[in-house]
């Protein structure tokens, strides 16, 4: 395994043990989730169709997401480890591979929960919104860990993060909605990779910038 | 080593750091001193690269792995154990025989025995001397440390003293402190700020 690998495999490695321990980030995510679509359950008249069933369940999706990544650099907030983790000679994307790679394995484990719990409340989903959601995911944690390690930084954090995660979610929102209910969801399935792509390299390169003064 | 030219920091509206000039050789031994809010940590981290002036050129001889440094605060995770963020750390520094040195610092710094307990379970001085750990872990030559007796009892402030005049023959030292008749012996150069 190549240095870089091994820095942010520790990294990732070190985000799960701290989540096995404190238990802060996952059970929230998935009572979150449930909740919400239980909520929306009830809200949404019986003759609403599907598809604004899966608008809801979007929806759900990128605000649990989004409870997830507010609470994602609070150990590295805590005691100020972020600077010491800046300071080590690794490559400073690492720092935010790692913190992707574990938000992806929290975000898999709440929607592990809301998937099924979808399925059994409103309609079934077929493998292309699984898909879609998966691939959204991606998306979600590489912009989102980058957004909210801009917005730890600042005394306006709470706000900080959806005022800028949101808008930058919505393609993620369009082309997931479209994977989930278009009878050909091939090429919002591209979009998506497209968008994964752009969006993680563009993270990648810039987190440097936006964790240093 | 060290080549500071006028250099000024400002956080918004306030100046943390006005004007300071002043140079270092290698292995040279400084003493900060000053007030509270005289701008002390700011020197410190704008040295160790944590931030960049505002004004004026900071010119630092030393890698980021020939960094060791000593904040305010330990930066180390309070829910893992001394041993996990050493581990992490000295992955992290690509320290050679990791294990080895670990367990060396962790017996010389007191703290073998609390090594798989959680740091929040430690006391202040306990915290303090696993962060003197960190910032050691990896043999650093450019050694920076902003209050270093803070919450160490007699016998941790007795070590530090032990551990300062070790380093101050194999490295360059810079250390910000309230009690500088402590370290004032090894100092090779003095910067008083107002």
């Amino acid at each position: 395994m190549s240095a870089y690998a091994a820095d942010v495999a520790a990294l990732a490695r070190k985000d799960l043990r701290l989540e096995l321990r404190a238990r802060e980030v996952v059970p929230a995510m998935s009572v979150f989730v449930v909740a919400t679509l239980v909520v929306f359950h009830f809200a949404l008249p019986r003759n609403s169709g599907r598809d604004a069933a899966y608008g809801l369940l979007w929806v759900t999706l990128v605000f649990t997401a989004l409870l997830g990544l507010g609470r994602s650099w609070v150990p590295e907030r805590e005691g100020r480890v972020l600077d010491g983790l800046l300071l080590a000679p690794c490559d400073r994307s690492a720092i935010w591979l790692g913190k992707s790679l574990a938000t992806f394995a929290f975000l898999a484990v709440a929607q592990l929960v809301a998937l099924p719990a979808f399925a059994l409340f409103f309609a079934p989903l077929r493998g292309q919104a699984i898909a879609g959601v998966v691939l959204a995911d991606v998306g979600i944690c590489a912009v989102g860990t980058l957004v909210s390690a801009m917005a730890a930084a600042g005394r306006t954090r709470d706000l900080v993060l959806p005022l800028v995660f949101l808008p930058l979610a919505i393609p993620l929102i369009v082309g997931g909605i479209g994977s989930s209910i278009a009878t050909r969801a091939g090429s919002y399935l591209l979009f998506l990779v497209l968008y994964d792509v752009l969006f993680s390299i563009l993270s990648w390169a810039s987190f440097e910038y936006v964790v240093t003064e | 080593m060290i080549k500071a030219a006028d250099i000024e920091k400002r956080y918004g509206r306030a100046w943390a750091l006005r004007r300071i000039s002043f140079e270092l050789g290698p292995n040279g031994f400084l003493l900060v001193t000053g007030a509270n809010g005289s701008g002390k940590t700011t020197l410190l981290r704008l040295l160790v690269g944590l931030a960049s002036p505002t004004r004026g050129s900071l010119s630092v001889a030393a890698e980021r792995e020939q960094v060791g440094y000593l904040g305010h605060e330990p930066l180390v995770y309070r829910d893992l154990t001394a041993l996990e963020n050493l581990e992490l750390y000295g992955r992290l520094y690509r320290v050679s025989e990791r294990r080895e040195r670990i367990g060396m610092l962790l017996e010389r710094f007191g703290l073998w025995e609390a090594r798989n307990q959680r740091v929040a379970a430690y006391s202040r001085g306990m915290t303090q001397r696993l962060a003197l750990c960190r910032a050691l872990l990896h043999d650093p030559s450019f050694v920076v440390l902003d209050e270093p007796f803070t919450a160490l009892d007699t016998a941790g402030a007795e070590l530090l003293d032990r551990e300062l005049a070790t380093l101050a023959a194999t490295a360059t030292v810079v250390v910000s402190t309230h009690d500088p008749a402590r370290v004032a012996p090894l100092a090779t150069a003095r910067l008083a700020l107002a």
